[in-house]
C-alpha cells in the first residue's frame, strides 16, 4: 500500500459515482442516490487495516465502502440500473446493497440501524472466536438516533470487536450537524460509554488508516469497541437532486480545494502527477468496462418477484 | 414420552433442548441470564449453559434485536427475548425493515434464522403498555413468521421449530395460559413450520381461535354442546406460514365461522380470516362471518374495566349462538 494505491482505490470511488450521476441523468438509474464523493479517504484508509472475513456495515452513502471492500464495480452498476445483478438481483438498488462474498453487511437506508446489525457480527465474531472484527460506518447525523446508542452502549459492556467510523461530513443530512449537537467533535461521546474515542483527519487516507488500524488492533484483542471520528465534507448533495440552497457560497468551492483527491494532485510534483495522470486513465478504463458489463446484464424477470421472501 | 409440564416450564424445556442441540443457538434478553427471566421461562439455563450461550442485555431492544440480526446474518441462531410484547414497539425498526427484509433484498444471499420470544395478552391489573395482543402488526409483514401457542405441548414444539427454521420467527406466547398444565411430547420430532389444528370436531359452526382464545373456545363449545350446538374449534397457531385450507375444510362443512382473538377488532388478524372466507368460501358460507375481540380502546387497568373489554368463552358461545341462529 501507499499513495498510489490509495490514489487509485479513491479514484475509482469517485469514478465510480461520476458516471453513476451521468447515468442517472441519462435515465439509466432509477431512484435516488447518495454520492460520498470527497469521503473517499474514509472506506480507502479503513479497508487498507481489513483483513478478508472482517465484516463491513455502511449506510446509503456506502458505495465508497462496498467498492473499498472488493465488491465487484460492474455487478454494483447493474444493480443500480434495476438489473438482475449477482449483488442482489436489483433487490436492493443504491441505498441498502449487500455483498456476504465479501463480508459486505450492507448499507441501510435507515439512519443508524447498521449499528447494532453491526453488533451482531461482532458477537459472531466474539462468540466462534474467530479474530473478526465488525467495521461499522455512519454520518454524523446518525449519532443523534436512539440505535447508535444502544447498540454502542451493548458493544461496550460485551466487549465487541466492533468499530465505529463516523463520517462527520459536517451535514446531518440537510442541516449543520452543530446545530444538532452540543458537542465541539462526536467522539467525546466515546467517554459516556467508556471507550476510545478519537478525531482525524478525514481526508487523509493514512491518518484514517492509522486511527482505525489502531481500533481495529484493540478490537482483535478484545479490548472492546472504539470511536474514530473522521472530519469530511461532502462535495454533492445530500442526495441526487439537492439543490443544496442551505450551503454557504463558495463552502463546496472551497472543499473541492481540500478534498482527498485534490491533496494529492496539489502535491504531486511532475513524476507522480503522469503517474496519476496513467491511473486515472486506467481507472476511467475500468470504470467503462465495468457500466458495458453492467449493461448486459439482464433485467430482473418479474416472475421471480416473489422469490426469496422465505427460504 | 410425553411429561406433564406447565406451559413455562414447557418453553423452559424448549430453549433448553435448543441449547444443548445446536452449539450455533446463543440466548439474549433483558434479565434472562442470572435472573432467569421474569417468569422463569430461562430459569437454570445460565448456570448449565454459562455467559457465552446465555446472557444478560441492557434495556435496549432496537440494539440487541438488531444485534440478533447481524449475528443470524454471520453465522450464529440467536434467541432474542422481548419481555413483554409491547415492548416491541420500540424496537420496530429492527423488526420490520431490517430483519424482515433482508433475505429478499439480497436476493436470498443472506439468511436470519433468529428467534423473537415475547409474551403477549392481558392479565388483572397490567396497565396498557404490558396487555396487548400484537400479532396483527407482525402478520402484516413479509419476511417474518408468527407463532403463537395455546398449550404446553405446542408451546414446546413451536418453540424448537422456530429455533430449526432458518427464517425469523416471532414467538408469541400468552402469559395467561403460563400456569396450564398439559403432556407436553419431549421426544418427538421436531415439527416443520406452519399448521393449524382442528382441536375439537362439530358440524354446526366452526370457531377459529389462537393462543388464549383457544381453551376459551374449547370452553364455549363445551357449554354450546350442551345446548345441542356442535362447535368445531380450529387452533390457528401460525399466522404466518396461515393454513387456510385447514380453515376452509372446516368451513365446508360447518358453513358457518366465528374468529376469535383477544386483540382489539379492527384490523385485527380475525379481518384476514373473515376475509379470505367471504373470497374463498363464499358459496359454503350459510351467515355472515362473526368476530370475537376487544373492542377498540386501549387496554384498561382496573379489572372491573378490563372485564368489559376482554374476550371470553362467553363471547364466543355468543357469537356462535348469534351465526347458528341465522
Amino acid at each position: 500500500m501507499g499513495l498510489p494505491d490509495d490514489y487509485r482505490a479513491m479514484a475509482r470511488i469517485r469514478r465510480f459515482e461520476e458516471r453513476l450521476t451521468a447515468l442517472k441523468d441519462a435515465g439509466e438509474i432509477p431512484g435516488s442516490i447518495h454520492l460520498c464523493n470527497g469521503q473517499e479517504a474514509i472506506p480507502v484508509g479503513a479497508a487498507r487495516t481489513l483483513r478478508d472475513g472482517d465484516y463491513v456495515t455502511a449506510t446509503y452513502r456506502g458505495h465508497g465502502w462496498a467498492l473499498a471492500r472488493g465488491v465487484d464495480m460492474a455487478g454494483l452498476f447493474a444493480e443500480m440500473m434495476g438489473r438482475d445483478s449477482a449483488v442482489n438481483g436489483g433487490r436492493a438498488a443504491s441505498p441498502y446493497l449487500s455483498d456476504p462474498g465479501r463480508w459486505f453487511v450492507g448499507e441501510n437506508s435507515i439512519v443508524g440501524a447498521g449499528v447494532p446489525i453491526a453488533t451482531g457480527a461482532a458477537l459472531t465474531a466474539q462468540r466462534t472466536g474467530s479474530g473478526a472484527v465488525s467495521v461499522v460506518s455512519i454520518g454524523d447525523g446518525a449519532m443523534n438516533q436512539g440505535n447508535v446508542h444502544e447498540a454502542l452502549n451493548m458493544a461496550a459492556v460485551l466487549d465487541l470487536p466492533l468499530v465505529l467510523v463516523v463520517e462527520n461530513n459536517v451535514y446531518s443530512e440537510m442541516s449543520r450537524i452543530e446545530d444538532m449537537v452540543r458537542v465541539r467533535q462526536l467522539a467525546e461521546r466515546a467517554a459516556g460509554y467508556g471507550i476510545p474515542g478519537r478525531v482525524v483527519d478525514g481526508n487523509d487516507p493514512d491518518a484514517v488508516a492509522e486511527a482505525v488500524g489502531e481500533a481495529v488492533t484493540r478490537a482483535r484483542e478484545g479490548s472492546g469497541p472504539s470511536i474514530v471520528e473522521a472530519m469530511t465534507e461532502r462535495l454533492v448533495g445530500h442526495y441526487s437532486g439537492d439543490a443544496q440552497h442551505y450551503r454557504p457560497a463558495g463552502e463546496v468551492a472551497a472543499a473541492r480545494e481540500r478534498e482527498p483527491l485534490a491533496r494529492i494532485r496539489a502535491a504531486a510534483d511532475a513524476d507522480l502527477a503522469a503517474r496519476l495522470d496513467v491511473i486515472d486513465a486506467e481507472v476511467a478504463a475500468e470504470v467503462e468496462a465495468a457500466i458495458a458489463a453492467a449493461r448486459a446484464v439482464p433485467y430482473p424477470d418479474p416472475a421471480t418477484v416473489k422469490e426469496y421472501v422465505y427460504v | 414420552m410425553s411429561e406433564s409440564l406447565r406451559y413455562i416450564q414447557a418453553v423452559n424445556a424448549a430453549l433448553t433442548w435448543a441449547l444443548d442441540s445446536r452449539s450455533d443457538t446463543v440466548y439474549f434478553g433483558e434479565d434472562v441470564a442470572l435472573p432467569g427471566g421474569p417468569f422463569g421461562a430461562t430459569k437454570g439455563l445460565h448456570k448449565r449453559f454459562g455467559s457465552e450461550r446465555i446472557f444478560d442485555t441492557p434495556i435496549s431492544e432496537t440494539g440487541f434485536l438488531g444485534m440478533a440480526l447481524g449475528a443470524a446474518m454471520t453465522g450464529l441462531r440467536p434467541i432474542a427475548e422481548i419481555m413483554y410484547a409491547d415492548f416491541t414497539f420500540v424496537a420496530m425498526d429492527q423488526i420490520v425493515n431490517q430483519i424482515a427484509n433482508i433475505r429478499y433484498s439480497s436476493a436470498g444471499r443472506w439468511k436470519a434464522p433468529l428467534v423473537i420470544r415475547m409474551q403477549q395478552g392481558y392479565s388483572p391489573g397490567a396497565c396498557a403498555q404490558h396487555s396487548q395482543s400484537i400479532e396483527a402488526y407482525l402478520a402484516h409483514t413479509p419476511g417474518l413468521r408468527v407463532a403463537l401457542p395455546s398449550t404446553p405441548d405446542d408451546a414446546y414444539q413451536m418453540l424448537r421449530t422456530a429455533v430449526v427454521s432458518d427464517d425469523p420467527v416471532v414467538v408469541a406466547e400468552a402469559r395467561m395460559l403460563y400456569p396450564t398444565r398439559g403432556p407436553v411430547r419431549t421426544d418427538a420430532p421436531v415439527e416443520p413450520v406452519g399448521g393449524a389444528r382442528v382441536v375439537r370436531d362439530g358440524r354446526d359452526a366452526t370457531v377459529v381461535a389462537w393462543s388464549r382464545m383457544v381453551p376459551a373456545a374449547l370452553a364455549a363449545a363445551d357449554e354450546l354442546a350442551a345446548e345441542g350446538i356442535e362447535t368445531e374449534v380450529i387452533d390457528l397457531r401460525w399466522l404466518n406460514p396461515l393454513d387456510f385450507e385447514t380453515v376452509g375444510a372446516s368451513i365446508s362443512r360447518t358453513g358457518r365461522l366465528v374468529v376469535a382473538h383477544e386483540a382489539n377488532l379492527t384490523g385485527g388478524f380475525g379481518a384476514e380470516i373473515a376475509a379470505r372466507a367471504a373470497s374463498e368460501c363464499f358459496t359454503d358460507l350459510r351467515a355472515p362471518v362473526a368476530r370475537v375481540a376487544a373492542p377498540d380502546v386501549p387496554m384498561p387497568a382496573a379489572p372491573a374495566l378490563q372485564k368489559a373489554v376482554v374476550p371470553e368463552a362467553a363471547h364466543v358461545v355468543e357469537a356462535v349462538r348469534r351465526t347458528v341462529n341465522r
